[in-house]
């Protein structure tokens, strides 16, 4: 996420366009999707190790580029990141709802569209498919590899663009520390929606939800600790997440390399 | 196949040391390489006042790079030399990195940040007893040659909840900041006590985030104060002016000007500037009267370690008898006649 939105911002600051930041931070994304698949996939190399490994290149390598690109510069270089785009008008309840940024939205469209590919095209099946049974998936004729890496790729761009968006969209300028451990959120909630897309968004919407509440609830003035409150959103995502599937199914074949025979 | 296996394992291991060394190497390969060049040559003729900077945090956070600003201004003015190692972090590297950088580079001068490695830093002042040693920290001096310094920047945020008093129309004013530690608290109490001796209706939000950068956090708790009205923001960490331009209202700045985040936003900002701290340390090293002390003094809007930044063109949006208000509350704290009050308790949430 950090490559990304380093990626996004550079490339937004220096061609003065966001939407090729956001080109730039999807192929940085599936730059280290490739990386990632060249290491788990291609060389069977446990995932834990080398996501690690993989994330902290790509923090030291955002680091250093900003440094190269940028100096030490004791404010952040800006830009003007995107206008909320307001699709209601200023409709009591509604208008607030849907002012939002436009990488927002096409957040929410790419879920039902990943389900689709997901769970009702070829393509999908065979991605669930070397992810449940590999073996089988081979014995079928379908390339692994090749679509173990294919996933990667896009996953990279995803996780790109999602860290562009802090950068393109929220703040509009660069910083370290920017991203401030979202990404970890965002493999907590995968795991506990089951790798369901339409699930990780209801736990996505509870996630954020809260955390917004909370800012608000500090603001009543009740006297309760205010550290209490911050830990709300991960409480109430862990316990809705919880409740809602009992029975967790993770991918049969998850962390596991597969070695053709 | 095992052999492979240990193949695979080599190649990550060197894939994660390799990682390990390009976290750690960016920083030094900006800084250290030409300037520590620069740095051992005047050591070795003993020419130059050398001063070297030890940082737990990436340079680019606004305390650090007020060291460097007070340092790089030094430089150009040819009384010293300057260099720095930054994003330590609190996990033993600080320690190594000082105690190498006192042992090989022995500048005359070691700076830093020491919250959250205070026991590290003194223990490796106590081993250089020839080497002043000046850090930012929140505990206090050891003699001989350990000095602490912090951002008292309480006197310009009093004055900055005095202006905050006056320009709200919603009675309604919002402070975002870190965490409820000394040095936040104070600020935020100095800026309490100037709205409310001026407008005591008016209503404080004081939220913390809880991390010292989370700019995308601290910019929805500034959303969350906007919507119960706030209409006048203290910055205390980045992330807020933002939420403030997006909203159209203004917002005060910390720690440097930060005017040029949102130009039309940032009426002013409680500035630190820590000239006078290293102007201070430079003369009595020199001059061979250095002792441990707290340097707070230096620090303070009576040597010009702190001050209220320009308003840029903004104070025709001010009512000119608040201005005047405010230049006589300058002074008469200049003049040692007003004394804003150091407050470190933890503020409420509304207050």
């Amino acid at each position: 996420m950090l490559i990304g939105a380093f990626t996004g911002f550079a490339t937004a600051y220096l061609t003065g366009s966001l939407w090729a930041g956001v080109f730039a931070a999807c192929l940085i994304g599936i730059l280290a999707g490739l990386l990632m698949a060249l290491m788990t996939v291609y060389l069977g190399v446990n995932q834990h190790v080398s996501g690690l490994g993989i994330t902290l290149f790509c923090t030291g390598l955002a680091y250093y580029a900003f440094r190269v690109i940028f100096g030490t510069p004791s404010h952040p270089p800006q830009i003007t990141p995107f206008d909320q785009v307001n699709l209601m008008g200023d409709v009591a309840v509604l208008g607030p709802i849907f002012r939002q940024y436009p990488l927002t939205y096409y957040a929410i469209v790419l879920v039902p569209v990943v389900w689709v590919i997901l769970y009702r095209t070829n393509f999908g099946l065979k991605i669930r498919a070397v992810g449940e049974n590999p073996e089988a998936a081979d014995a079928a004729g379908i390339n692994v590899y090749g679509v173990r890496t294919v996933s990667l790729m896009i996953a990279g761009a995803f996780m790109g663009v999602a860290g562009a968006f802090l950068t393109l969209s929220t703040l509009g300028f660069f910083t370290f520390d920017i991203i401030a451990g979202r990404g970890w959120v965002c493999i907590a909630l995968v795991i506990f929606a089951n790798w369901i897309p339409q699930r990780v968004l209801l736990g996505a919407f509870i996630f954020g939800g809260v955390q917004a509440l909370q800012l608000r609830l500090q603001l009543t003035g009740v006297k309760f600790p205010y550290e209490l409150f911050l830990t709300l959103p991960y409480v109430v995502t862990i316990i809705a997440l919880t409740i809602a599937n009992r029975n967790a199914a993770y991918p049969a074949a998850l962390l596991k390399p597969y070695k053709r025979e | 196949m095992l052999r492979r296996k240990w193949f695979y394992f080599l190649l990550v291991f060197l894939m994660v040391v390799s990682f390990a060394a390009g976290c750690a190497l960016p920083e030094e390969d900006a800084a250290e390489p030409s300037e520590t060049d620069e740095l051992e040559e005047p050591v070795e003729e003993d020419d130059l006042f050398s001063i070297y900077g030890i940082y737990s945090t990436p340079a680019e956070e606004p305390w650090v790079s007020v060291i460097n600003e007070a340092c790089d201004k030094l430089v150009e003015e040819g009384k010293a030399t300057f260099a720095y190692t930054d994003n330590l972090g609190y996990a033993g590297d600080f320690e190594r990195e000082l105690r190498q950088v006192a042992d090989e580079l022995q500048p005359d001068l070691i700076t830093g940040d020491a919250f959250g490695n205070e026991e590290a830093a003194r223990r490796v002042a106590k081993d250089f007893p020839d080497i002043a040693f000046a850090f930012g920290s929140g505990l206090g001096p050891v003699e001989p040659n350990f000095s602490v310094f912090d951002n008292w920047i309480h006197e310009p945020a009093y004055l900055l909840g005095v202006i905050a008093a006056h320009m709200t129309e919603t009675d309604k004013i919002g402070i975002v900041g870190g965490m409820p530690v000394p040095e936040v608290n104070r600020i935020a109490n100095a800026f309490l006590f100037g709205v409310k001796g001026y407008n005591e209706d008016a209503t404080v939000y004081v939220t913390f985030i809880n991390s010292w950068f989370d700019p995308a956090e601290a910019k929805e708790a500034t959303l969350a104060q906007i919507e119960q009205g706030a209409d006048i923001l203290y910055a205390e960490r980045f992330g807020v002016i933002e939420a403030a331009e997006e909203n159209d209202i203004w917002a005060f700045g910390q720690m440097t000007d930060q005017n040029d985040l949102a130009p039309d936003y940032v009426i002013s900002s409680a500035v630190w500037n820590l000239t006078p701290t290293f102007e201070y340390l430079l003369s009595s090293i020199e001059g061979g009267t250095y002792t441990a002390q707290d340097l707070k003094d230096f620090c303070m809007m009576g040597k010009g370690g702190a001050y209220l930044a320009p308003f840029h063109g903004l104070e025709e949006e001010l009512p000119a008898d608040l201005i005047d208000l405010v230049n006589q509350l300058e002074q008469d704290i200049k003049d040692g006649v007003l004394r804003v009050d150091i407050d470190e308790s933890t503020p409420d949430a509304v207050n």
